[in-house]
C-alpha cells in the first residue's frame, strides 16, 4: 500500500496532469515544456496559497 | 509585412478516422502512437498509467455504475475513461468499494483524473490523426 502525504500526493497529481496538459494543449515540444512547467507550477503554487490562507484563517 | 511560410498539416485520412481516438482511449498513448508521435505516446502513457495504479496502491475507490447514486455515476464516466485500465481494475478486483483512509481519498481523484486526463489525450490523438493539430 502506499501512503504519501498531502503535498507528496500534490507534487504527484501536478506532475502527471501537467505532462498531459503540456502535450495536449500546445504544438511544439518547447512550447509543451513550458505549458507544462507552467501548469505545475499554479497547481504547486495554488496549494501552497491556499495552505497559507487556511493556516491564518485557522489563526 | 512579410509572413512566415506555413507548412500545411498532413492530415492522416487514410483508413478509420475515429481509430486514434478508440485506441487513444483503450491504452492510454496509443493514439498517440499510431499517429508516430512515439515521445508523446510514451509520456502520455506512462503519466497516465503510473497515475491510475498509483491510485490504486493507495487503495482508491474504483467507481462501478449502477449504484444510483448521480455521483457514483460521473466517478464512474471518469474512470472508464482510463479504458484498459479500468478494464483491469474491475477483472482483479484492484481498489476498494468504499473509502477508509485519508490516502484512498486522493487515490480516488488520482484514478478518476487519470480518466478524464485519457479523454483529453485521446482527443488530442484524434485532432493528430484528421491534421487539426501537427
Amino acid at each position: 500500500m502506499f501512503t504519501p502525504s498531502h503535498f507528496t500526493a500534490v507534487l504527484l497529481f501536478a506532475t502527471f496532469a501537467s505532462v498531459v496538459f503540456g502535450i495536449t494543449q500546445r504544438t511544439e515540444p518547447r512550447a509543451m515544456f513550458k505549458y507544462g512547467l507552467y501548469c505545475w507550477v499554479l497547481f504547486v503554487g495554488s496549494v501552497i496559497t491556499a495552505s497559507w490562507l487556511m493556516w491564518f484563517i485557522r489563526r | 509585412m512579410a509572413s512566415k511560410a506555413q507548412t500545411p498539416v498532413q492530415p492522416q485520412t487514410q483508413g478509420f478516422v475515429y481509430s486514434a481516438l478508440l485506441l487513444g482511449w483503450i491504452l492510454p498513448g496509443a493514439g498517440h502512437l499510431i499517429t508516430r508521435h512515439w515521445v508523446r505516446a510514451i509520456l502520455i502513457f506512462a503519466a497516465i498509467t503510473l497515475m491510475f495504479f498509483l491510485g490504486i496502491a493507495m487503495q482508491a475507490k474504483v467507481y462501478t455504475p449502477g449504484t444510483g447514486d448521480p455521483l457514483d455515476l460521473l466517478g464512474f464516466i471518469s474512470d472508464i475513461g482510463s479504458g484498459l485500465l479500468y478494464g483491469i481494475a474491475r477483472i482483479f478486483s484492484l481498489g476498494q468499494p468504499t473509502v477508509q483512509l485519508v490516502t484512498a481519498e486522493y487515490g480516488t481523484k488520482f484514478v478518476v483524473v487519470a480518466g478524464l486526463l485519457n479523454f483529453i489525450a485521446a482527443v488530442d490523438a484524434h485532432n493528430l490523426r484528421i491534421g487539426r493539430k501537427s
